[in-house]
């Protein structure tokens, strides 16, 4: 594509396959009064633009200008459109399309025109694309592994086209590269439950508990892990309560005195839902208390205060939390 | 400094031919609500001429009856929201002949709703047509039940919600999809405790708000994540007063105008979340606005106690 940009540009007006068209001018506005070159050719090629899309005129020619009309402004979701009528009127090569998007897409990748473009491109290619859509989407994480509008690209593509063999894999590798990337966790936790080759979360909680908890240990300030292990146990706090290894990690995090936020907010769930402390839990408790001789409040209220001293911004929540402690039987 | 953000939004109504104005000519629909809204927040919207608004407006208008980002452009439910937020704004919706206006035919077995006819679904859409019909009051027209599922299938276990089921919980799409319930009435299908948690979770040391776990404060989730807050009853658990002073340092204090975050340039966007933002965390001085509707409430009030 290089040769066809670095070509000095001919005004559309000087081009002879346009004589025939008169452009159309935006309608509200007047004429700048300091023109500047940019600006010009943004506005020769939008008066093009309108003139065709008047005149509903599906031709190559017209194709051609909506590609100029997007590589100046890629955001004006009518020239994509009409893109698509053209491009559906000459059947036109649309391998050849997917590939001119993945070269704009790399320029724009938070685009929801872009983005809906190829969901619309891929939908006709169909199944014999879901590979490469699994790949163009993986060269997009490379630079943003965020990407909200490619991880919605990628869901739909495996629900929609497949290619579920690799996802899991891609996930750890994902969360390796950063351990914080929730979108990463998400996909986890979206391959887990829905992949067809995986059965289901029964079958893959055990493995992942244990996933989660070496994330835990690795960064316990990582908001994502343990997001991740509620949903393994779908939140239901009696089950997470019953399994033994959720306090044990708690335990671990307060033993390092250090980045424990959430392993308290845990611990207080757990309390919540019956279970039983340990003495080692109650001393670990009492070890990140700044005054240990509280009178004789219980382990749950005595971690909501503790929680309101090293999360100060969310004081309210820790208050509201504590009022919420069951009463002891 | 209101004065200031009153200037810096009327010179961008005015400035049609910069570039920044030039390549956003295909979202100016978005870009009048962002700034009207702001104005009339401020106690200022007198400053616009209301008819040539309006007329503008409805000459965005498509032959299908949806609205176009801009005269000439294709309709697309995006633009016919804010066409009838602007149109609320100046107590006008009355020109629009509601019978022409199809939104009813964007809706999808599953409840979900296409943006176009182009195909393109997304939860923003649910909101966008829910908030649409309800400030229109014509709600009969689409399937409320089968709407509600839809997005009650977006939600997610940490509370939250996505673009589509399965997808990260993000406070864009969760202000979209707790706006839609809390519209029809439906906001029992919130856990409001654990969605209240995730939301207040998004509060960063320097007292801004992220959209989603781990990435950078944006004045924008000071309206997204604040306004969700509001309609589950929850805005107590972030620090007010922190995010109070974050938005204000998001201010170009010599052009006026809001970014989103300290020391970038501006857009009235930005404007519009931060001033939003304080009007809900009851700045002093400006107009109170609805969390559901994104319209100052005397707005609100107006189309739906009076008959």
């Amino acid at each position: 594509m290089k040769g066809e940009e670095e070509r000095e540009r001919i005004p559309i007006k000087e081009r002879p396959e346009w004589a025939d068209v008169r452009p159309v001018p935006q309608d509200d506005g007047p004429n700048p009064v300091v023109p500047i070159a940019y600006t010009d050719e943004f506005s020769e090629t939008m008066d093009y633009f309108r003139a065709v899309y008047l005149a509903d005129e599906r031709s190559p020619r017209a194709l051609h200008l909506t590609k100029e009309a997007i590589l100046l402004n890629s955001g004006n979701y009518t020239v994509w459109q009409f893109r698509r009528r053209i491009l559906d009127a000459l059947n036109a090569d649309l391998h050849e399309e997917l590939q001119f998007l993945d070269q704009i897409t790399r320029e724009n990748a938070k685009n929801y025109q872009i983005w809906h473009h190829r969901r619309w491109l891929a939908e006709k290619l169909g199944e014999h694309v879901a590979n490469k859509e699994l790949e163009f989407t993986k060269e997009i994480f490379c630079k943003d592994p965020k990407n909200y509008h490619a991880w919605s690209h990628r869901q739909w593509v495996l629900q929609a086209l497949g290619g579920w063999e690799g996802e899991l894999a891609y996930c750890s590798e994902l969360i390796k590269d950063d351990i914080f990337n929730n979108s990463a966790w998400n996909q986890r936790y979206f391959v887990v439950s829905k992949s067809p080759l995986l059965g289901g979360l029964e079958v893959m909680r055990d493995p992942e508990v244990a996933y989660a908890i070496e994330a835990i240990l690795t960064k316990p300030e990582n908001e994502s892990p343990w997001r991740y292990l509620r949903g393994l146990h779908k939140n239901d706090g009696n089950s997470l309560a019953n399994d033994p290894r959720v306090a044990s990690v708690c335990l671990d995090v307060l033993a390092g005195k250090t980045d424990y936020v959430h392993a308290l907010n845990m611990i207080l769930d757990l309390l919540c839902h019956r279970h039983q402390p340990s003495k080692e839990l109650k001393d670990a408790v009492d070890a990140v208390s700044p005054d240990p001789n509280l009178p004789d409040a219980g382990l749950a209220e005595n971690v909501c205060s503790i929680l309101k001293l090293v999360d100060p911004i969310r004081a309210n929540y820790w208050e509201w939390r504590k009022s919420t402690v069951p009463a002891q039987d | 400094m209101v004065e200031k953000h009153i200037k810096y939004i009327i010179s961008i109504e005015k400035k049609k031919d910069d570039f920044a104005s030039v390549v956003m000519e295909h979202l100016r629909l978005n870009g009048a609500y962002w700034g009207l809204t702001t104005l009339d927040v401020l106690g200022k919207l007198d400053a616009v001429d209301q008819d040539e608004v309006v007329s503008w407006i409805m000459q965005c208008q498509d032959q299908s009856g949806g609205f176009g980002g801009n005269i000439g452009h294709d309709p697309h439910l995006l633009y016919t929201l804010s066409a009838i937020q602007v149109l609320a704004l100046f107590d006008k919706i009355d020109v629009l002949d509601i019978e022409k206006l199809d939104i009813a035919s964007l809706q999808n077995e599953d409840g979900s709703f296409f943006g176009d006819i182009w195909g393109e679904t997304d939860t923003r859409f649910s909101y966008i047509a829910i908030c649409s019909l309800a400030l229109l009051q014509r709600l009969d027209k689409i399937n409320v039940e089968k709407a509600v599922e839809y997005i009650v299938n977006c939600k997610n276990l940490d509370g939250g919600f996505g673009c589509a089921p399965g997808a990260e919980s993000h406070a864009g799409q969760i202000f979209c999809c707790v706006g839609a319930l809390a519209i029809l009435g439906s906001l029992d299908h919130v856990d409001k405790d654990l969605l209240g948690w995730w939301l207040c979770e998004r509060q960063v040391k320097s007292g801004g708000l992220n959209g989603r776990p781990e990435k950078l404060p944006d004045v924008c989730y000071s309206w997204w994540v604040l306004s969700s807050l509001i309609m589950i009853d929850r805005v107590h658990w972030i620090d007010k007063k922190k995010l109070v002073d974050f938005i204000l340092d998001c201010q170009d204090k010599e052009k006026g105008g809001i970014s989103d975050r300290p020391d970038d340039a501006v857009d009235v966007f930005h404007t519009y979340f931060g001033v939003a933002g304080l009007s809900l965390l009851e700045y002093p001085g400006l107009k109170a606005i609805d969390p559901a509707y994104a319209l100052p409430v005397d707005v609100v009030n107006k189309i739906f106690l009076t008959t």
